[in-house]
């Protein structure tokens, strides 16, 4: 990781243009060359420094329109094993283990997206079965204020 | 949006091609030339479905720090705090939710200075409650939705 990297995904984090050749036009604005560009793409890629290269996709937009944050109260000794079940769940996108607080003590985090509220308190419900913990919320997204993808300045 | 446009967002959202010409090698994947690709492709863009084609990076990579950050707002005022939120280009997320906790933004910061000056800050200028909530351990990451 040089400043060449850091200035390549300065350039590319809000997007790439729709164009035939979108990596000539990002080493075009870098004055390095589109070869160089993909190297480098790949390597931080390789990394882990890029998670994922891909598209954004608003899934509002496309009828997904339920957004659940799950939350259970997962004993310490069993976080691993309950993590790892969650995460196989195909509906769930993201899945966390958080510090716990003394007003906060759910401390596993899944979220779930579905075309319905019902949706995904059935998956909801279906975790809960599997890992036989109770203890849960669903926290739905009632307004999206701001979703802009993580950026580097 | 119909079929075709459908196959493609379930093509891209995974592993784009870092090729030269990485919207002909979709299309070699969907059967669709290039120009088809680019042109359905600007507009599902246009119409905001597509948000951008990008890297995701993992800032703890680079030094820095992210967490989740909850708060708990009297309803007459979420607005006013999502603005002052949202004004900081660290944060990434920001939902309404239902919940005591009403509140749910997330953060990444070049350094863990800066985010916890960020926290702070927000507590002053908004006088509510901020629980803050870091990963402890990640088991899934990926957001990809089948269209």
């Amino acid at each position: 990781m040089d400043e060449t990297d850091r200035k390549l995904l300065k350039a590319t984090q809000d997007g790439i243009p729709l164009v035939k050749k979108p990596f000539a036009e990002v080493a075009n604005s870098l004055g390095i060359s589109e070869d160089e560009v993909l190297r480098r793409t790949r390597g931080l890629l390789d990394e882990g420094v890029i998670r994922r290269f891909g598209a954004s996709v608003a899934h509002r937009k496309i009828g997904i329109t339920a957004n659940a944050m799950c939350v259970w109260n997962v004993p310490d000794e069993r976080v691993d094993e309950v993590g790892n079940t969650i995460a196989g769940f195909d509906d769930v996108t993201h899945c966390y283990a958080r510090l716990r607080t003394k007003d906060w003590k759910h401390n596993m985090f899944a979220m779930v997206h579905g075309r319905t509220k019902q949706e995904c308190e059935e998956v909801a419900d279906r975790i809960t079965k599997a890992i036989g913990i109770h203890d849960r919320k669903i926290l739905f997204s009632d307004r999206e204020f701001k979703k802009t993808g993580v950026r580097i300045e | 949006m119909d079929r075709i446009d459908r196959a493609i967002l379930n093509s891209i959202q995974g592993e784009f091609p870092l090729a030269s010409r990485p919207f002909a090698e979709l299309g070699a994947k969907l059967g669709l030339d290039e120009d088809e690709v680019t042109s359905r492709l600007q507009i599902l863009k246009d119409e905001g479905i597509i948000r951008r084609i990008a890297p995701i990076i993992n800032v703890k990579k680079l030094g820095g720090a992210s967490t989740l950050v909850a708060m708990s707002v009297p309803l007459d005022k979420v607005d006013e705090v999502a603005d002052i939120i949202n004004a900081y280009p660290e944060v990434s997320h920001n939902y309404l939710r239902q919940d005591k906790y009403n509140i749910w933004f997330t953060v990444s910061a070049p350094s863990k200075s800066r985010l916890d000056q960020i926290l702070e800050e927000v507590g002053e200028k908004t006088g509510c409650p901020c629980l803050n909530l870091p990963t402890v351990k990640t088991f899934k990451l990926g957001v990809k939705f089948e269209v």
